[in-house]
């Protein structure tokens, strides 16, 4: 499978990434690790006329401490994450949660700009950035803005950005010693999860993000609101299906779906509630 | 497009449509065929081989991605002298192939991972190569492999 004919332009800064996605317009789409555009694109799903390759933007890969958040650049690769001792002390839930993605192969391509801003809702990464209340800086032509998680994901595979916007940061806050549990039920290795959840719970406070449970990411505020007014865990994970518009495919029905979100919920907050 | 790449070392220049895929290159403008082909969907693993010393699954790698670096396919593993690498070694003793179909790939994903984790687990071999699918061993004796290569 061979991805239909286009123009390949190699962007050698942020700006001139910006600039010749602007020229080129609609038909064109940046290119980071490729793990989830190529793939579309030799199906023939996507049919991009040009591609402007942000994979050299060697300066979007860090993971630096900034105050209270960890500020991770866009081109950073899903491995980088997963070993990163700095995410590993502060953020272990997002660390963790790269250590799923795909396999190690994938990972050493993928990016967790690019997982963000592709915004499948079966991908681990915008769910556990959502979870933790991460927020997303896009960089256009006319400077850079700063879009809360809460905002970004506006329906299937769409997200709040223009056009030619670049993601260019997550800001993701410390966790400061929560407790936190990822759990993704699949069923061979190395795929999606059929459903995922990534949670953490501190004192009154959790985040609860819900893998593949609808076209977008899912906040499971319900979840949040029992367990701060004093539901029990079980009651609270009853919930977690609330809200949410599953699909059914070959792997889970509606319901099967819906029984998983409750009962990997349950479990994750039993982790969470423990550790 | 002019890509450029070193492949085991020799620079390769070819002039190439941009959607060429990196396991194109190798395969068809290099003439490198150790490199298999065995689903096309990144799925398999079969394509794997080292970019800048890190395995990858190049089917789903833009040639374009790959100009100016460097790569190693399993034509690269052995010493010029024929003697094989300490992975090579082991899938041949510990009867780590079958058909041999998966065997380059599995290579080059086995000595990615020990290069990032030398003297890994049992668990940790089969978590390591969960990106690479084998129809023929039952996976047990290319476990073994690995395990005897970082042990080698
Ligand atoms: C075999 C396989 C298994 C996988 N398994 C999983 C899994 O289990 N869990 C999981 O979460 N993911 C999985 N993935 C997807 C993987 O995580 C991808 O790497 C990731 O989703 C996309 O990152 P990328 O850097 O490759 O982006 P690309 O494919 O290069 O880009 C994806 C999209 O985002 C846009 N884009 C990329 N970067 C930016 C940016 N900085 N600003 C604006 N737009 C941008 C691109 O234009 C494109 O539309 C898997 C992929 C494969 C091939
Ligand atoms: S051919 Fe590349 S992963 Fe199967
Ligand atoms: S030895 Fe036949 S596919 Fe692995």
């Amino acid at each position: 499978m061979i991805p239909a004919a286009f123009d390949y332009a190699r962007a050698e800064s942020a700006e001139e990434a910006i600039s010749l996605i602007g020229q080129h317009g609609d038909e064109s789409k940046f290119l980071a690790g490729g793990h989830s555009l190529l793939p579309l694109m030799k199906l023939r799903l996507a049919q991009p006329t040009v591609l402007i390759d942000i994979g050299r933007l060697t300066d979007l890969s860090y993971i630096r401490e900034d105050g209270d958040v960890i500020a991770i650049g866009a081109m950073t690769r899903h491995m980088d994450v997963e070993n990163s001792d700095l995410l590993a002390q502060h953020v272990p839930l997002l660390a963790h949660a790269a250590s799923h993605v795909g396999d190690p192969q994938v990972r050493h391509r993928g990016t967790i700009g690019g997982s963000i801003c592709h915004s499948d809702s079966a991908s681990d990464l915008p769910a556990t950035t959502l979870a933790l209340g991460a927020t997303y800086v896009a960089q256009g032509p006319n400077g850079t803005r700063e879009i809360a998680a809460g905002d970004f994901y506006q329906g299937f595979l769409t997200t709040a950005l223009a056009a030619d916007e670049l993601l260019t940061e997550i800001r993701v806050p410390k966790m400061n010693g929560a407790g936190w549990s990822f759990q993704k039920f699949n069923r061979r290795a190395q795929d999606w999860a059929i459903v995922g959840v990534a949670a953490w719970r501190r004192n009154g406070d959790s985040g609860i993000g819900l893998v593949n449970m609808g076209s977008v990411p899912i906040l499971a505020s319900g979840v949040s609101e029992a367990l701060s007014s004093g539901a029990s865990i079980e009651d609270a994970a009853a919930q977690a299906p609330e809200g949410c518009d599953p699909t059914a495919d070959l792997n889970a029905s509606i319901e099967y779906r819906e029984h998983l979100a409750r009962v990997l919920t349950r479990r994750a907050l039993e982790e969470a509630s423990s550790s | 497009m002019d890509v450029t790449i070193t492949i085991n070392g020799e620079e390769h220049t070819h002039d190439v449509e941009a959607r060429t895929l990196l396991v194109h290159y190798v395969r068809e403008h290099a003439g490198l065929t150790g490199t298999n082909i065995g689903c096309d969907t990144s799925s398999c693993g079969a394509c794997s081989l080292h970019l800048n010393g890190e395995a990858v699954k190049s089917c789903t790698v833009l040639a374009a991605q790959a100009d100016g670096q460097e790569i190693t396919t399993i034509e690269g593993m052995a010493d010029a002298d024929g003697t094989l690498h300490p992975m090579q070694q082991a899938f041949m003793e510990n009867h780590g192939l079958q058909c041999g179909y998966c065997t380059p790939g599995m290579v080059m994903a086995a000595t990615s991972l020990l290069e990032e984790n030398p003297n890994p687990t049992e668990q940790e071999v089969r978590i390591g190569l969960e990106g690479n699918l084998c129809r023929c061993t039952g996976y047990h004796n290319i476990v073994k492999s690995v395990l005897a290569a970082a042990s080698a």
